[in-house]
């Protein structure tokens, strides 16, 4: 009856995701192809094919250690929050303990209520206290003791979903708690442990903010923070020289987020990335 | 001894709790409390040597609230919160989701593939990107647009911050939304359609009652992680002249940069109230919902 109003609404909806698509692809299409072309920024004109670019990372100082310098941060945040969570979340599953749950609500609560926004100040002091300042463990601390709560919630879930029948015969046959948890109950949770490992590595290879308040050095900052200063100092930044540097940066979380997805499925909960 | 599947017993369990609990406990609970004192003091870096704090009340927020670049900072903060987390990433979020819902092919997998990168992408490369896009010298966009020499950030700063935000988060809301469109039974709408409902009607009379939970979800999370996040300050640094200076940036400006820790600590503290809003509300809403289905 109303062909007409149909035929005008399949367009419009075409138009808006066009335009959507483009407002989405641009900037990627120049993250693209900014580092093969001799002369990027100005206009949008066919690159001027070059490797350059990629010799001139290798040339700075602090590009790739800073690769090298995420990869220490975001492994070490991981295996920290994996282990710590995963024996923390083993002992509230199995054990009752009154007020249980009440605590890991409150944990969790507060690990979304103190960000790093709101309390960078202490946290600064701290560190500086503490003598964490421009240290790798200082950033590994931190971060960790903010991604825990939820990393308990999530592997709890999975722990009380494991049967426990197993772990009694286990127990009989006279394993100790930590054996039964490293050959029981860690290959049944896998999923949830790696779960938690790609949400802690994926925060800290994105994070700035603590970064940049605990590192002094720049041989000690992540790529975050060095695309940072690469970009404000002195005089004209190198747009060549940064996109490089940016689509270095951006493939290790790209790449594990393909893999991830093409593994389990790109399952789509919420929270898993901040 | 209490028994239990595993054998581990209290003082065990304790044991395998307790480690996590240090860490949780040095680096979120006790930054906490010591914010609030903090914020009563006059602390103040200078130079080398760092003078005793001393208490001194509610100055500091006296003095924030008499402040009018504090004021003005929060009015961009909600400004910003407004415009790229409820319009922009919940807003644009929802109507992709609607006008993908019963499109299946390549069209879908592009549009839902690009959002998806932009969400994966790490964040300062993002805001590296949208600098390089904007920027006076740079004009990507003026190329484009055919507005030659706009100066785009130093014109426009909490516009630029506004599509950055919108541009990185929207996949989330997107994916949020998709998920809650499959509990609208398309009966429903073809039932309302044919009852010669507008479009708006449909999504005001059967589709919102449906999702509302995911939708005060999806506003209340994408809020409270826009009004956390710091990534812009890599693009404007809250410039030019605090046009773009929203609170985790003067927070910044003033205690970290300004060496005023007493004060930082006081707004951090506000900060951590608002937080503390969003998240009560968020986990009210939750358990509301897990009374509803079960």
């Amino acid at each position: 009856m109303n062909l007409v109003g149909h035929v005008l609404g399949r367009l419009a909806s075409a138009a808006f995701l066009a335009v959507v698509a483009a407002f989405f692809a641009l900037p990627m299409l120049w993250l693209a192809s900014a580092p093969f072309d001799a002369h990027p920024s100005v206009t949008v004109s066919p690159p001027e094919f070059t490797l350059d670019n990629f010799r001139a990372i290798l040339d700075n100082p602090y590009a790739l250690g800073s690769i090298g310098n995420s990869v220490i941060q975001a492994g070490g945040a991981a295996v920290t929050v994996v282990v710590l969570a995963a024996l923390a979340a083993y002992a509230l599953s199995r054990v009752r303990v009154p007020g249980r749950d009440a605590l890991l609500y409150v944990l969790l609560l507060l690990s979304s209520v103190v960000t790093g926004t709101a309390a960078m100040v202490p946290i600064f002091e701290l560190a500086t206290r503490l003598g964490l300042v421009d240290t790798h463990l200082g950033v590994v601390l931190v971060v960790s003791g903010g991604l825990l709560p939820a990393a308990i919630f999530i592997l709890k879930d999975f722990m009380d979903a494991t049967p426990t029948s197993y772990e009694e015969s286990a127990r009989v046959f006279g394993a100790s708690p930590l054996q039964i948890l490293r050959h029981i109950v860690v290959p049944l949770v896998r999923p949830g442990l790696a779960t938690v490992a790609v949400w802690a590595v994926a925060s800290v290879w994105g994070g700035f903010l603590m970064q940049y308040i605990l590192l002094r050095d720049p041989g000690k900052s992540p790529s975050a923070v060095v695309l940072y200063t690469l970009y404000t100092e002195g005089g004209q930044p190198d747009l060549a020289l940064i996109s490089t540097f940016s689509l270095l940066y951006s493939l290790p979380v790209v790449l594990m987020y393909l893999f991830v997805s093409s593994r389990y499925g790109f399952r789509f909960h919420g929270g898993i990335k901040r | 001894m209490s028994t239990d599947a595993a054998g581990l017993g209290r003082a065990r369990a304790v044991g395998f709790v307790l480690p996590a609990l240090v860490l949780i406990g040095v680096f979120l609970m006790f930054p906490a409390v010591w914010t609030i004192y903090l914020g009563l003091t006059d602390y103040r870096l200078t130079g080398l040597a760092a003078a005793e704090p001393r208490l001194v009340g509610a100055d500091n927020y006296v003095t924030a609230l008499g402040d009018g670049r504090f004021r003005n900072s929060l009015q961009l903060t909600v400004q910003y919160v407004l415009g790229s987390a409820i319009i922009g990433q919940a807003g644009l979020g929802f109507a992709l989701a609607w006008i993908m819902r019963d499109r299946r092919g390549p069209v879908r997998r592009l549009v839902e593939g690009l959002v998806l990168l932009s969400w994966i992408l790490p964040g300062s490369v993002v805001a590296f990107l949208w600098i390089a896009l904007l920027d006076r010298d740079g004009g990507t966009l003026n190329a484009l647009l055919g507005t030659p020499g706009a100066a785009w950030l130093l014109d426009h700063p909490m516009l630029s911050i506004i599509v950055f935000n919108t541009w990185r988060g929207t996949a989330f809301s997107m994916m949020l939304y998709a998920a809650a469109l499959e509990n609208v039974p398309p009966s429903h709408l073809e039932t309302a359609r044919l009852a010669g409902a507008s479009t708006f009607q449909q999504l005001r009379d059967v589709v919102l009652p449906r999702i509302k939970g995911h939708v005060l979800t999806n506003v209340l999370l994408t809020s409270l992680w826009t009004f956390n996040d710091f990534t812009p300050f890599l693009i404007t640094a809250g410039g030019p002249e605090g046009r773009s200076e929203i609170l985790p940036f003067y927070v910044y400006s003033t205690a970290l940069r300004g060496g005023q820790l007493g004060f930082g600590a006081a707004v951090s503290f506000l900060i951590l109230l608002i937080n503390l809003v969003f998240a009560l509300a968020y986990l009210r809403l939750l358990r509301d919902r897990r009374e509803v289905s079960g």
